[in-house]
């Protein structure tokens, strides 16, 4: 086994332990943030009792989580009369898959030198080093984009084949909206762009880790607000969750596309939506909060900016990555779930309004500006 | 041509009045983001400091700091100094009752000769109780009583419902009967001392 593959193994099992565990963990959190925010106390009956005693561990309810996956994984798997079997089986993994691919694109870390962590090893890697990142891609938003544009067909997919008319419907919903907040995601996307003049996200992360002015951190959110708040607002909308849940209004369409769906595969789709705001949240923390950067934080240490410098070792300067990037991420999954269970559900009409007559605009404006003040600047 | 009329939207008389400011939708978002937000710093901050950051109860386990001083929860039945039921078994509950959920079986006591009736059998069924309280109002031994809490009264089964004498004397075990009691015949411990 050749050390990039070895790595590569590596970093796949940790990326699919994090979305995993983000998936079923922000269950719970999404249950509990939503209890807290409405004073009430939340999910707190699940409980997983030591074999041999009495002794019940509850821990704030973390196992309703577990409960809800064994009570998916048991139920039974009906299946509709449909006439498209194969499109009904493959929906929930069209929908699933590329949800977790794009994470293969985003640098989760600095670049690790394996042989520093490992020195007994340090002859095989024979001083390589590895941007944290399953995919070390050029064209790493591209890649983003394409495969956040193949869950539509899943959603599509899903509908269609269910042959029920709430799922169409939920289908033909999904089809409109993720189209329509796709552009307005990738227009925001172009400013960005042109300001670091790469799609490639390990690059745009690096070059969030200056400062502006000598204080302010660089990160995109700095240089791009707007663009900051209109791919957050499309991201929440790429991911069907309230207030943009049309294609899946639980008062008008049962469960929108994927109402025929019982036991796991509905489940996937809902293991895939929770997935997919960490995605999102890693996303945003990649383009506009500074990826893996913290404040005046480099490869060798903290440099202060009155000129005190902290060295720190390659292991502490790894794991002081990976943990800003989870906090990071945390916090804005935290975020969505605030806005989920603050804000009511749009109208079909004033949604895809918000879509083309609003923020299509806004983000073609920011466009233009960021675009002058480029040509202008350089 | 078509005779069918245009689609006009109903206007509502209280339909709310938008500036641009409103329109925007963003600022306004923002608000309730802060509102809600806001709530939940502040409860997280609660919990955070060991104190209750909700409204809500634990319910079964947690009693309501806000329980009327009056409140009709489970019955008691109460007891004689020596233990038995201040109970007659003359039934006056049980036809009181708008709900038919009292069942008792009247026993003859040949060595008590002030009280020789007594419940061998004194059911509750709760899943059907109403809590009126008419029960306690029509005892003439004050022999049942609502006391405020209603401990351990869920269940997932209605079979399991039923409280029995046992449970009714001794959940909160209560001898301060209003009605004096005759001195117990001799040879018979218990009694009003």
């Amino acid at each position: 086994m050749s050390p990039d593959l070895a790595i590569t193994l590596v970093y796949i099992a940790y990326a699919l332990a994090v979305l995993l565990t983000f998936g079923a963990v922000l269950t719970w959190v999404e249950r509990k943030q939503a209890a807290i925010m409405s004073d009430r106390i939340g999910a707190n009956r699940a409980y997983l009792r030591i074999p041999f005693t009495q002794v019940k561990l509850i821990w704030l309810g973390l196992f309703h989580g577990m409960a809800d996956g064994l009570k998916l994984l048991l139920k039974e798997d009906f299946k509709p009369v449909t006439y498209d079997q194969l499109a009904y089986v493959l929906g929930p993994w069209v929908v699933f898959v590329p949800v977790m691919l794009v994470f293969a694109v985003i640098p989760f870390g600095g670049v690790l030198d394996p042989g520093l962590l490992i020195p007994s090893l340090a002859g095989w890697f024979g001083g390589r080093t590895y941007p944290m990142q399953i995919a070390t891609l050029d064209a790493g938003l591209l890649v983003v984009f394409a495969f956040g544009g193949i869950s539509i067909i899943g959603a599509m997919l899903a509908g269609w084949s269910s042959s029920n008319k709430f799922s169409m419907l939920g289908a033909l919903r999904a089809g409109s909206q993720l189209i329509s907040y796709e552009l307005v995601m990738g227009l925001t996307v172009l400013g960005l762009i042109l300001i670091y003049g790469t799609v490639d996200l390990t690059s745009m992360v690096q070059h969030q880790s200056g400062t502006i002015l000598g204080f302010l951190p660089a990160w995109g959110v700095f240089y791009q607000p707007l663009a900051a708040i209109l791919f957050l607002t499309a991201g929440i909308a790429e991911n069907k969750r309230i207030p943009f849940d049309l294609p899946e209004a639980e008062s008008e369409l049962i469960s929108g596309y994927f109402t025929e769906y019982s036991a796991m595969k509905q489940g996937m789709f809902m293991l895939s939506e929770f997935i997919e705001i960490a995605i999102i949240a890693a996303l945003f923390v990649t383009l506009f909060l500074g990826g893996y950067n913290l404040p005046w934080m480099t490869d060798a240490g903290f440099v202060l900016p009155g000129g005190v410098v902290f060295a720190m070792s390659h292991g502490w300067v790894v794991l002081i990555q990976l943990v800003t990037f989870l906090a990071k991420v945390v916090l804005l999954c935290s975020f969505q779930i605030l806005v989920r269970w603050t804000l009511p559900r749009f109208r079909w009409d004033q949604l895809l309004r918000f879509a083309w007559k609003f923020m299509l605009p806004l983000s073609i404006a920011n466009l233009v500006v960021t675009a002058i003040a480029v040509w202008a600047l350089a | 041509m078509s005779s069918r009329k245009p689609f006009v939207r109903k206007r509502y008389w209280n339909e709310p009045e938008m500036g641009w400011y409103e329109r925007a939708y963003f600022f306004e978002v923002w608000r309730g983001i802060r509102i809600t937000g806001g709530v939940f710093l502040a409860n997280m901050w609660k919990w955070m400091t060991g104190r209750k950051g909700a409204l809500t109860s634990y319910y079964p386990e947690e009693t309501r700091a806000d329980y009327a001083a009056g409140n009709r929860g489970k019955h008691i039945l109460t007891q004689r100094p020596d233990g038995r039921p201040q109970c007659v078994a003359c039934n006056m509950c049980a036809t009181v009752c708008p709900a038919h959920c009292i069942e008792i079986d009247g026993a003859f006591d040949p060595d008590d000769p002030a009280h020789p009736k007594y419940p061998s059998r004194f059911e509750i069924d709760y899943s059907r109780c109403v809590f009126c309280g008419m029960c306690v109002e029509a005892c003439p031994e004050d022999a049942i009583r609502m006391l405020k809490e209603t401990p351990d009264l869920p269940g997932f089964d209605r079979g399991r419902m039923w409280l029995g004498q046992d449970e009714l004397l001794n959940w909160q075990p209560k001898q301060d009967v209003a009605k004096p009691y005759p001195v117990a015949p001799a040879g018979r411990p218990g009694g009003t001392p």
